[in-house]
């Protein structure tokens, strides 16, 4: 039995002006596995997200990655843990930094030491799982929302990721760019962490669900089970979209 | 090169402020290193601006070799002539110089100018059009992106190097931003109308400055989460091919001889 791509222990994290944001988080994302992270607006989703790879540092508890603690103290380890966690933003345009689409893919295996022919199959290989082979060589501004997320997903899924994290994948897109993004997302070999706000598409790629509220993990059951508990729902304020109901 | 003929077909979202002086062209000049061309190309300003005004001569031999090298790069005679006028602030203030420089004076079609202002301003007006010819040579033959790697390559301090490739990257993304901000104003019934209405102005450039800040932030915590540690990715050095070595080095050459031989004359 592999380790847990992700192992969180009794998390807990406060803001420098005071206002805690976590409250101890425990959670074990096991590998291969797809897992939504749910929550209203202001319930530490986000700052989770940046304790994943040691952007934020643990202030209590731990996070460990593939069996490692994340420390931020350590400057090479964590060079490592930022490989091995993929995050996608969810603004494509803070992520999309780099003159071209390529140099762009090209920035995380590159920072990772990667060179030469090595690099340009790597890149290659990221573009045609999200489908822009064609689009190498534009600048980012010209690609659409769409092809931007897409494009930002390539860039992280260059960095080969123990885990991949995703803020709001589905958030601004038009249906079939969503769909899109779907597809390929469950096309991948590849644990994956979703923070999102659009339960249909949680229920459509991942099996299992956590709600986090007032920085605790309150909830973790399969999603269907989830979104079929109104109850639950309400007390959390999630709701599905009208006219949508979830069966279990 | 390849991305801008993109940049033409592609689709814009507002417009491409970044890459619009690049006009994509098949030229010697255009296919000339970044780093090559730059580096040329300033030498030869160097030393035109070296060169003595009294030197007649040697200026005409620049504007023959600056009016060439246009040519050869074919950039259109009228952009070239827009975007010269760039320079006409600075010839307002050059052609002023005569009436009101001090030092020897001499009388032409009954008014008396100063010989010293004359020649200093003869002097800012030819070598600042040399200098805008050049410019435009260089920012019409070169997209944004290769400037910056000539930059690079020339071994420019990478922080500026990249403060500059952002700058390009992210100046459409605020130039947009600008744009739906300007909208959602008029949107709401603004129109200005005089100095009382700057405080919304002022109001949404705050905003705007708020925004881009946290967007800074933002930037470098993605750029963190993908392993960034002070520097760019390098660019290979590109190949650079004997005939185009050549082209580099003849043009500050053809320069310094101009400068000399005129020198001798004088």
């Amino acid at each position: 039995m592999s380790k847990p791509s992700l192992e969180i222990t009794g998390l807990a994290f406060a803001y420098p002006d005071g206002n805690q944001a976590l409250f101890g988080v425990d959670l074990s994302v096991e590998k291969g596995e797809r897992v939504a992270i749910l929550g209203p607006n202001g319930a530490g989703k986000t700052t989770l997200v940046m304790h994943l790879n040691g952007i934020h540092g643990a202030q209590k508890g731990q996070v460990k990655i593939a069996g490692t603690v994340i420390d931020t103290n350590d400057k090479l380890s964590l060079k490592k843990i930022r490989s091995q966690v993929g995050i996608v933003f969810q603004d494509p345009d803070d992520q999309l930094f780099m003159p071209t689409v390529r140099e762009d893919i090209a920035f995380g295996p590159y920072n990772m030491g990667v060179r030469g022919t090595e690099l340009d199959q790597i890149v290659n290989e990221a573009l045609a799982q999200v489908g822009m082979s064609d689009f190498a060589d534009r600048a980012p501004h010209h690609l659409s929302f769409g092809q931007r997320r897409r494009v930002a997903v390539a860039g992280v899924l260059a960095m080969k990721p123990e885990i991949l994290v995703l803020d709001e994948p589905s958030s601004n897109l038009d249906p079939a760019s969503r769909r899109e993004l779907a597809t390929i997302l469950s096309s991948l070999n590849v644990t994956i962490l979703m923070v999102t706000h659009d339960l249909p598409y949680a229920l459509e790629l991942c099996t299992r669900a956590v709600v986090l509220s007032d920085g605790v993990i309150a909830e973790d059951s399969p999603t269907r089970a989830l979104l079929a508990d109104g109850e639950k729902l309400a007390k959390y304020r999630l709701e599905l979209p009208a006219g949508f109901t979830v069966t279990a | 090169m390849r991305e801008s003929g993109e940049a033409a077909q592609g689709h814009h979202h507002g417009h491409d402020v970044g890459e619009r002086l690049y006009i994509h062209r098949h030229s010697p000049i255009h296919d000339l290193p970044p780093h090559f061309k730059i580096l040329s190309l300033l030498t030869f300003l160097i030393v035109c601006v070296a060169t003595p005004i009294q030197n007649f001569w040697a200026f005409i031999g620049f504007f023959l070799t600056i009016s060439t090298l246009l040519t050869i790069a074919r950039l259109p005679v009228l952009t070239i002539a827009k975007r010269a006028t760039i320079e006409v602030p600075f010839l307002v203030f050059a052609f002023l110089m005569p009436f009101f420089s001090s030092g020897e004076r001499f009388e032409l079609l009954g008014f008396e100018f100063s010989r010293p202002g004359a020649i200093a301003a003869a002097s800012i007006i030819t070598k600042g059009t040399i200098g805008v010819l050049t410019a435009i040579l260089l920012s019409g033959s070169t997209p944004a992106r290769e400037i910056l790697r000539g930059f690079e390559l020339l071994k420019l301090p990478s922080l500026l190097v990249q403060i500059m490739t952002f700058m390009l990257r992210y100046m459409n993304v605020i130039t947009d931003e600008m744009e739906r901000m300007k909208v959602a104003r008029l949107s709401r019934g603004f129109e200005e109308r005089g100095i009382r209405d700057w405080k919304f102005i002022a109001g949404t450039a705050g905003a705007l400055f708020v925004r881009s800040y946290e967007r800074g932030e933002r930037v470098h915590t993605s750029m963190i989460a993908r392993g960034y540690d002070g520097e760019l990715p390098k660019t290979d050095q590109p190949i650079v091919s004997r005939s185009m070595k050549t082209l580099a080095f003849l043009i500050p050459t053809l320069a310094i001889a101009i400068s000399t031989i005129s020198g001798a004359l004088t």
